[in-house]
């Protein structure tokens, strides 16, 4: 045999699991993301007492391939002033960077595609950050006001929040010990508790600068539509922009599992050590069973036989996903499949809440205008992360040092916490209090803010 | 072999990447290139199993330096500094540094040619299972045995800022 062919098999033989997982994240993905915006429309039509989309499928459940399908055949613009390449280059960067990141992320203990790194947490981070040279470089070569107005708010924007960010995470790695994914999530089974609950603040801290990091509302500022028209993708269309919007929606499930990983106890099930909460491990075969027999339900109500049949699909579907995380559990041989299979439906479930949260908050709160963003970011956000950090050292040594029980020394060092936070919103008032009565009023002001639309 | 080819890809990409970092006018193309030349130096960061300086040089490097360059770029305006005649005048001096730097890296390469355990151009492999955490074992080096380089470096650091929000700050 050929040496290079043979290098070759050998090469497949090592790493096929990686390279089968890869491949997977990349072909599921834009799907989860699809399904994403449509939950998003549904949510937000449900928040507003609409019905949301309803024509393509039974309760619009085709809606993202038609959206897809209409994205792929739309006509694909590029300005004629534009910087052909760096356009070209832009929102590939920032869908590659969201999925390279989702690689060293444990969905589950077994479905992990780069097992061994041991700064796996920093690496989500730091590739997950690369995104933003997609929004940059986009904003510049569109070779238009507004996208690069949109780009330049969004570079002050993740720069200031991945600061908080990156210290609310510190106060968590603080409590774990480690880098590692997989240490994380065993340390906190080790210890019974989610880290959630050791450290609120940082997880609350996490939560604000995530929603800014992924430039959704009330942070949108970067593409702030009643500004900016579309922000950095003012002159994108088509598939380009599709890209982008799978970069924004993977951003979201990067920044919910790493919360999910280092707050929410990444794949373990609720009280993981707790013997008498076992009957949890039927959660999973039982709701997907529920979300089945729904179905079963609504499909006798569809207006056209076919929504009937379809919805009739989706049904069997859920009873077939009931079985598979069902049966091992009853099955002695199958057990094997079992903490692979419940850590991926935990996993999901909590990267789901996460983005449940985002999209509530996205109805719920009104935009920040641009100078309100900077000062929650530099004046509450960051001095609160570093007080927290401190915080939590503290807590540790005394616990470890001193012999606290450890639950008394984090509560006594959050409250500690949140005094601080007390302070800094009341120095941020008068701040305010003062600029507003120094400075001419306030719509002459913001005009001449160079960040603002 | 597939060691090898790697490293020669990260290599060689850094490289022609660097060159035209130098040779685009565009200062936004530089700017690309030049973080294209800092990803591959990563790879080989990672390659070498240096896992912990790898993902510093990228949130570092090009997660924090390259944006606030890019940012700055942005804010210049290009079409005005493309027409521009570039007046460098350090032609000779950098041609002089650029050589003398070469010639070092020949020699050092050359005369590392036959020293034992070492290849010509790749040091052997490392075996992975017998490598410490990078993580903690440049901390326990950073503290332990360098703590006061260190706390030197980081008063630099805050002066360097402090300097920064003393300009930036409006004189009123």
């Amino acid at each position: 045999m050929h040496p290079n062919l043979h290098a070759l098999l050998v090469f497949l033989q090592t790493w096929w699991v990686e390279l089968v997982s890869g491949v997977v994240i990349v072909a599921v993905v834009p799907l989860i993301a699809g399904y994403l915006v449509l939950m998003e429309r549904k949510l937000m039509a449900d928040m507003q007492a609409r019905l949301g989309p309803m024509r393509v499928g039974p309760h619009g459940l085709l809606q993202p391939i038609a959206d897809a399908v209409k994205l792929l055949i739309k006509e694909d613009i590029i300005p004629d002033n534009a910087d052909k390449l760096v356009f070209w280059l832009a929102p590939v960067v920032s869908m590659t960077a969201a999925l390279t990141a989702m690689g060293a992320i444990a969905f589950g203990p077994t479905f992990q595609v780069a097992r061994d790194i041991n700064v796996g947490l920093l690496f989500v981070i730091g590739v997950s950050s690369l995104g933003l040279f997609g929004i940059v470089l986009g904003g510049w070569a569109s070779n238009s006001h507004y996208s690069i107005m949109g780009a330049l708010r969004s570079t002050a924007q993740l720069v200031s929040y991945e600061t908080a960010a990156g210290l609310a995470l510190v106060s968590g790695l603080l409590l774990a010990g480690t880098l590692n994914i997989r240490a994380i999530v065993d340390a906190q089974q080790h210890l019974g508790v989610w880290f959630v609950f050791l450290a609120p603040v940082a997880f609350f801290i996490y939560v604000v600068a995530s929603i800014a990091e992924t430039n959704r509302a009330p942070f949108d500022l970067p593409e702030a539509e009643s500004e900016l028209v579309a922000g950095y993708m003012t002159e994108y269309s088509g598939f380009r922009w599709a890209l982008y919007f799978l970069g924004e929606y993977a951003n979201m499930i990067v920044v919910g599992a790493v919360a999910a990983t280092l707050f929410l106890g990444g794949w373990l099930r609720p009280f993981p050590n707790v013997r008498w909460m076992n009957w949890l491990d039927a959660l999973p075969a039982l709701s997907t069973a529920a979300v089945g027999v729904y179905c079963v339900w609504r499909a006798g109500k569809q207006p056209a036989r076919v929504q009937t049949w379809f919805m009739w699909g989706v049904a069997l579907a859920c009873f077939a996903g009931a079985l598979i995380l069902g049966v091992p559990l009853l099955m002695a041989p199958l057990k094997f499949l079992v903490p692979g299979l419940h850590g991926a439906f935990w996993f999901l479930l909590k990267i789901s809440a996460y983005i449940y949260l985002f999209m509530w908050l996205r109805f719920t709160l009104p935009r920040y205008r641009f100078d309100q963003l900077m000062h929650l970011g530099w004046y509450i956000l960051i001095p609160l992360a570093i007080v927290n950090v401190l915080a939590v050292g503290v807590a540790m040594i005394l616990e470890t040092e001193y012999g606290w029980n450890r639950w008394l020394a984090m509560i006594a060092t959050t409250i500690i916490t949140l005094a601080a936070a007390l302070f800094l919103m009341r120095l941020n008032d008068k701040r305010e209090a003062a600029a507003s009565s120094a400075a001419p009023p306030p719509e002459e002001a913001s005009t001449e803010d160079s960040y603002a639309g | 072999m597939l060691d090898k080819a790697i490293f020669f890809f990260f290599a060689g990409v850094a490289i022609l990447s660097a060159g035209l970092m130098v040779t685009r006018r565009n200062a936004i193309h530089s700017a690309v290139f030049l973080i294209t030349t800092l990803l591959a130096t990563a790879g080989i960061f990672l390659q070498l199993r240096a896992e912990f300086i790898f993902i510093a040089q990228i949130i570092l490097y090009v997660g924090g330096i390259m944006v606030l360059f890019i940012f700055v770029i942005m804010l210049v305006r290009l079409d005005v500094a493309l027409h521009q005649i570039q007046f460098s005048r350090q032609k000779w001096v950098a041609l002089f540094v650029t050589l003398a730097l070469a010639a070092e890296v020949g020699v050092m390469l050359w005369s590392s040619r036959k020293v034992p355990g070492q290849g010509f151009l790749l040091p052997n492999a490392v075996p992975a299972a017998k490598l410490l955490p990078n993580t903690e074992e440049l901390a326990g080096r950073l503290f332990d045995g360098y703590l006061l380089p260190f706390e030197i470096a980081s008063v630099l650091l805050l002066v360097a800022m402090v300097g920064a929000v003393v300009m930036a700050k409006k004189r009123t």
